[in-house]
């Protein structure tokens, strides 16, 4: 056992690498959760922006051609549930469980014969200047953009959510759709694009893990990342910035796991591998003792203008 | 209960009685599989197993498989799913699936069932494997050469037999050659995970290892291997070549064809029997890949060496003095290990370092 083996400064910046998928899922959950609806189906459309955004970039070359595909792929399919579930009122929690599913096997349909294949992946940032600073320079400035993209879209989120008025519409849809209509709110309309959100959000995050993270396309890749996404979403509270931290600590004990293990440390593996989840749940006693749920009134309701 | 019960038995006696009266029926072979058959590694060997039976029966056998199914209990409903719809012979390819082909086996007792890796044998349950220890040993003196930090990462899967056989003989095989070496291992729980898989990796890889050994199916570490430079990796389960010359510098490659081939056959003659296969090298079960020109000609030449000798049989890869890991004796001076000692190993040998999850 040898402590001293693990580098601090690696360790948090491959933290922040292992959280990024999970980081760009559930910022869009957050969103779609926020206009009042659950979509389960977070791995299926990452899975899909996986695959598809492996396609592309080995197709084209440019792994950010195979991000924006990914984030359109993620979208379109996450249409098919905004679809079934806002003019068919079919049943969300069932939608987004046939979505996931459905994702899995188009994702293994389209990926056949981009097994074993190889993908130009995105070169790392070095900024100048910033990336030689001692300890920081490191873990903060020399990083592929899509971490960026992902603390950004985290800032711009939070922002819009807070103190612009498309957010404060977004939260009345999702608060209580009833009234937000009685307004004269589209709430259809901004649901679809919530989901949409959402979509290209988990889109991003698959392609993360297949032209970044692994880098390429084996079948069921994600490997439970969307569930993961979703659990951090509620753990956030659904709070932006919480859902940043949520998303690296998950990250974070996912390396520190493996870091500790390899050094030799002798405690058991399981304890850390469910530590993430067992503080979940702590979490969520605290917050119902507390009798505050902070989950958006008309979460996961079905929305019919008749009403 | 009972109910489901007296079903279960009414349906297993018709697929019996329907298999003696329509003989002419192509035999149906059934496969288990833990992951998806394109991980490139363990499930798909399998998957090339099942694709020569085919091509060897053509129009007399019919295949059928599942993949990705958890170990556990949903491994019992796949598998009595599978014997109901009257599959004659069933494959059951990874360790995690004994007890529920057991359970299944019980009730489908015309029904042949097959289990990969494990060690719980019954009248309709044969048990097979390959020494892939054999395959580390060569791959531990490899990288016991090769190696310039003396760390070797491993990334190993689950804390069973098999998985420890394979530590211990890397293990064994690199000390023999280089003293200084030291072992890392990562117990990744699971046997296909390629995003923790990489993980484990670029963990291992940060803290010293220009040597990534792995028990887990995916392609995932070559490609960390890859993006950090200067580590070498073994192809694990499946040739991985697409990572050659490097890092991909040599390979494991399970063989599974002769056998599923030489199984159906015998469902088809009726002359199946309960049987526990342990085959290695020398059988063709276990293969090593090429060895890339990554590695230098004389460290090459000892590898191809070593793998005859353990090919002929004239080399144990577990041959004494071995000491276990708390010190005490385990083979004296040219003793070999059994095969009962092995197949149920589940303690390190003398100089690894941590201990055994439990």
């Amino acid at each position: 056992m040898n402590l001293d083996q693990i580098n601090p400064i690696l360790l948090i910046a491959s933290l922040m690498v292992a959280a990024t998928p999970i980081l760009l899922a559930a910022i869009g959950e957050a969103v779609v959760e926020k206009a009042g609806v659950l979509n389960l189906g977070v791995e299926g459309m990452m899975i899909t922006g996986a695959v598809v955004g492996f396609a592309i970039g080995v197709n084209s070359g440019s792994p950010v051609l195979g991000f924006v595909a990914a984030a359109i792929a993620g979208a379109a399919l996450s249409m098919l549930f905004g679809f079934l579930v806002l003019y068919l009122l079919s049943n969300q929690v069932a939608t987004g469980l046939g979505l996931t599913l459905f994702g899995l096997g188009l994702s293994s349909l389209i990926g056949k014969p981009y097994e074993g294949m190889k993908v130009p992946t995105l070169a790392k940032w070095d900024i100048p200047l910033l990336s030689d600073i001692p300890v920081l320079g490191p873990i903060l400035f020399n990083h592929d953009p899509m971490v960026y993209v992902s603390l950004g879209l985290v800032a711009v989120v939070w922002y819009v959510q807070k103190s612009t008025r498309a957010g404060l519409i977004l939260r009345a849809v999702g608060e209580n759709h009833d009234a937000a209509h009685a307004l004269g709110y589209k709430v259809i309309r901004v649901r679809l694009m919530a989901i949409a959100f959402g979509g290209a959000c988990a889109g991003l995050g698959g392609a993360y893990v297949s032209l970044v993270r692994v880098p390429q396309w084996v079948e069921g890749m994600t490997a439970g990342a969307g569930w993961i996404a979703l659990a951090i979403v509620v753990f956030a509270s659904w709070r932006p910035w919480r859902v940043l931290l949520g998303a690296y600590l998950f990250g974070g004990i996912t390396v520190l796991q493996l870091n500790l293990q390899a050094a030799g440390v002798a405690i058991p593996v399981e304890y850390l591998s469910m530590s993430p989840y067992i503080i979940t749940i702590l979490v969520l006693v605290v917050i119902s003792t507390r009798g505050k749920h902070g989950a958006p009134g008309s979460l996961g309701r079905i929305f019919h203008a008749s009403h | 209960m009972r109910s489901v019960k007296t079903l279960l038995a009414s349906a297993a006696m018709a697929v019996g009685f329907a298999g003696a009266a329509a003989a002419e029926d192509p035999t149906k072979v059934g496969f288990i599989f833990v992951g998806p058959v394109g991980d490139g590694g363990w499930t798909y060997e399998h998957n090339q197993g099942r694709l020569a039976v085919e091509e060897a029966f053509g129009d007399k056998v019919e295949t059928v498989f599942q993949e990705s199914v958890p170990e556990g209990a949903d491994a019992e409903r796949a598998i009595t799913q599978m014997a109901l719809s009257g599959a004659d012979l069933i494959f059951t390819t990874s360790f995690g699936y004994m007890d529920p082909t057991l359970a299944v086996a019980a009730k489908f007792p015309n029904v042949k069932f097959e289990h990969a890796t494990g060690y719980k044998q019954a009248d309709n349950v044969s048990v097979y494997s390959a020494r892939f220890y054999e395959g580390r040993a060569v791959q531990g003196h490899i990288a016991g050469k090769m190696t310039e930090s003396n760390i070797i990462g491993y990334i190993a899967s689950f804390p069973i037999p098999e998985v420890i056989r394979g530590i211990n003989s890397a293990y064994i095989h690199a000390k023999k050659v280089n003293p200084d070496v030291q072992f890392k291992i990562i117990w990744a729980y699971t046997w296909f995970d390629p995003a923790k898989e990489a993980d484990a990796a670029k963990a291992l890889i940060e803290q010293g290892a220009d040597v990534i050994l792995q028990h887990t199916d995916s392609t995932a570490p070559q490609a960390a291997a890859q993006e950090a430079g200067n580590v070498i990796t073994f192809g694990q389960a499946s040739d991985m070549s697409e990572y050659g010359p490097k890092p991909r510098v040599s390979s494991i490659i399970d063989d599974w064809a002769p056998y599923y081939i030489a199984r159906t056959q015998a469902v088809m003659d009726g002359t199946w029997e309960s049987v526990s296969t342990w085959d290695g090298i020398g059988a063709g079960m276990v293969g090593i890949g090429d060895i890339s020109d990554a590695v230098p000609a004389d460290v090459k030449a000892e590898a191809e060496a070593l793998r005859d000798a353990l090919s002929s049989g004239e080399y144990h890869a577990f041959t004494g003095p071995i000491m276990k890991q708390d010190g005490s004796a385990w083979l004296a001076d040219g003793e070999t290990a059994d095969d009962g000692t092995l197949a149920g190993m589940g303690f390190y040998v003398e100089g690894i370092e941590g201990d055994i999850p439990q």
